[in-house]
């Protein structure tokens, strides 16, 4: 499903990716762990097609397609999603409106027809149920006024909603709290399917023990250097990412 | 033509006008034209060394030698002002093509009895005695050389009339429509409201004009809202892309009375919009609403002033630009607080977005306070369109032009869920639908 190759990428004047090699096959959950600035938040945004970024080498190809050529709402209409570490606080435009606009739009690239207001509004609520959110958040403009935990709580919400092949989950732990913690991983994992690929990026092995990958990559100054199963999370919970670049020094 | 043969255009056009007047019942207008014109002739057009006049260079105005625009219909018909989508306000519609009440296209509702509503020319010659005491002694035509043209030339407008405590509760509609059919024209509308004490009333003035039509609209309205009294206002400025726009509404505040102002400014070429409130007794309130998009190479211009004159008065101002293309806006805006106005609560906020590199705006917001017992605050901010809200949009699946009206939209939705009326609502809806697409279309070319 996804192929990523050799990637090379730059943002400003520092090189941030040095050549990232991962295949991620459909039904697959990859964990991709790493110490703060070893580049896994660029990774995601470059995957979602965020702008500000420069790909000096290598390549991404998404189901046959080069990736990197399509437009972030195109990806999106493929079938990518990024769950943000930030979720974006947008004034004045209400949830609901942006939610069904995204609906409809990925709903027309794939050939379904766009959903009437009372459709539209059982299917919201069945989603919501998934990450127990409050219909409330629904009248409000997005993100506005919502806590770290409803921020994360909506974008799991609004993956549920948007149905992708391949979820990108950036720092989905981050900022919340126990309590929370299982209420998002309860739902990325009620959205594990045979047909959906997951990328999970976390700092913290935590994460995983509720969201169990199939395998574990640890990043570091812009390189994959170990990948294992999910034993190699622990592992490096117990040893620190010390452990790690102490060994790739080595090497 | 240049400035001063511009003057002396203007000049003859009042010796010319000066004649019919006698005729018809309004000579009692002439002493206050006379001293109009006659301080038009002093002060002349404004330039941009006057500091009121500073960001806005009216030299393509007086370029152009408009001729007079006549009341015919040219071909003014039903359909055409259909287009202009008003089904929602056309309960009580006051029609006036360059400034001239058209009793053909007007059309009112039941309105309570007492309440007049119609041509201010004719009520100038049948009800003086309702005119008199409040014409022309509001708008300065002292300070303000389009305000002294206006009073010297004026031909017509809306006269709006509420009796003590009487309630019209659908919008009362003042549509002022310009046409330029061969050549370029030029209207002076002039427009008086009068609120007695407790009444209440929702006004609309519009002034569309049609595509590439060049005409240069001059307009004056005078408000006075009576002792608590309610109006609420809205200003629609729809000109042709290569129309020029001039209004001052000076507006007057009796005790406790309460007026609230929605300017939207989205046509023209070059508009300069004027709304001025004097709050003259206590415990009165205003709120004055702005929006202007301008897109191409437009400028609007918005300059607003609140006197607070007495005191435990409360006033609200929330202007709101986008500028995309070329465009250019400017905000000015002075709250002015007499000695006497103690308890004064004034509010006033700027803000803007600029969709393209070459967009400008220049904004200039105004305290000036005399008094110590005041709650006051201004501020003014200037952005552009949030690049990480633009990805969260399209990271959804949301197409890049479709993202940046969400935006935009989001940008303006707190001016526009003040507006309180609902068919207004509808009605702007509509009407702002095709500039939000122009302007992302704008913003899409670069």
């Amino acid at each position: 499903m996804l192929i990523i190759k050799n990637l090379h990428a730059r943002a400003a004047d520092s090189e941030i990716l040095r050549g990232i090699d991962l295949t991620v096959k459909t039904g697959e959950v990859h964990a991709v762990m790493g110490p703060n600035g070893s580049g896994k938040s660029t990774l995601a945004h470059i995957l979602a097609g965020r702008e500000g970024y420069e790909v000096t080498a290598g390549e991404v190809i998404y189901e046959g397609k080069d990736l990197l050529q399509m437009a972030p709402e195109e990806r999106a209409r493929e079938g990518i999603f990024l769950a943000f570490q930030y979720p974006v606080e947008i004034p004045g435009v209400s949830t609901t409106y942006f939610l069904k606009a995204a609906l409809n739009s990925v709903r027309k690239h794939r050939g379904l027809a766009e959903l009437d207001a009372m459709d539209f509004l059982a299917l919201v609520k069945e989603k919501m149920k998934l990450v127990e959110m409050e219909q409330g958040l629904l009248n409000r403009p997005i993100n506005e006024g919502f806590s770290g935990g409803e921020k994360k709580r909506n974008e799991i919400f609004q993956m549920a909603l948007l149905d992708p092949k391949l979820a990108i989950l950036d720092e989905t732990d981050s900022g919340l709290d126990i309590d929370a913690l299982r209420i998002v991983a309860g739902g990325v994992n009620g959205l594990r399917s045979k047909e959906r690929a997951m990328i999970v990026i976390t700092h913290y092995q935590r994460l995983l023990d509720y969201i169990v990958p199939d395998y574990v990559h640890v990043l570091s100054d812009g390189r994959i250097v170990k990948s294992g199963d999910k034993q190699l999370a622990l592992e490096l919970e117990e040893r620190g990412y010390a452990w790690l670049e102490g060994q790739v020094q080595s090497s | 033509m240049d400035i001063a043969e511009a003057k002396d255009f203007y000049l003859a056009r009042f010796a010319s006008i000066e004649q019919g007047l006698a005729d018809d019942g309004r000579s009692w207008t002439s002493e206050i034209r006379r001293a109009a014109i006659a301080r038009f002739a002093a002060l002349g057009f404004p330039t941009t060394r006057d500091e009121e006049w500073r960001y806005t260079n009216i030299a393509p105005i007086v370029k152009l030698p408009f001729s007079r625009g006549g009341s015919e219909e040219d071909g003014l018909t039903g359909e055409r002002i259909g287009r202009l989508d008003l089904r929602n306000l056309a309960e009580n519609q006051l029609v006036f093509i360059n400034g001239h009440f058209s009793s053909e296209l007007s059309c009112l509702g039941r309105l309570p009895n007492g309440v007049m509503a119609g041509s201010l020319a004719a009520a100038m010659s049948n009800s003086k005695a309702k005119i008199e005491p409040h014409w022309a002694r509001y708008a300065d035509y002292n300070g303000h050389g389009f305000v002294a043209l206006n009073t010297a030339l004026m031909e017509d407008g809306a006269f709006l009339f509420l009796p003590q405590g009487t309630v019209v509760e659908a919008p009362i509609h003042l549509l002022f429509i310009a046409t330029a059919p061969d050549e370029a024209t030029v209207s002076h509308p002039r427009s008086l409201i009068v609120m007695d004490r407790g009444s209440q009333a929702t006004v609309v003035e519009s002034y569309p004009g049609f595509e590439r039509a060049v005409y240069f609209t001059n307009a004056v309205t005078e408000i006075v809202v009576g002792e608590s009294a309610v109006l609420d206002h809205y200003k629609v400025q729809l000109e042709s892309e290569r129309a020029f726009h001039i209004a001052t509404h000076q507006v007057h505040l009796e005790r406790g009375g309460n007026f609230s102002s929605h300017s939207i400014a989205l046509g023209g070429a070059l508009a300069r919009n004027d709304v001025n409130v004097a709050l003259d007794g206590e415990g009165g309130d205003c709120t004055l609403n702005g929006l202007y998009v301008t897109t191409g190479q437009q400028h609007v211009d918005n300059h607003t002033r609140i006197d607070h004159l007495k005191p435990r008065c409360t006033s609200r101002e929330l202007y709101k630009g986008i500028m995309g293309g070329k465009s250019k806006g400017v905000f000015n805006g002075k709250i002015y607080v007499h000695k006497a106005a103690e308890k004064t609560d004034a509010r006033q906020t700027n803000k803007n977005l600029l969709l393209s590199e070459e967009a400008w705006i220049d904004t200039k917001p105004q305290l000036e306070i005399y008094n110590n017992d005041v709650k006051c605050s201004h501020g003014s901010t200037i952005g552009q369109l949030d690049q990480d809200a633009l990805f969260y949009l399209r990271s959804r699946g949301i197409e890049s032009r479709a993202a940046i009206a969400l935006l935009t939209r989001g940008f303006v939705s707190d001016i526009t869920g003040r507006i309180k009326s609902a068919p207004v609502t509808g009605w702007l809806e509509k009407i702002f639908a095709p500039k939000i697409e122009v302007i992302t279309a704008d913003k899409g070319k670069l």
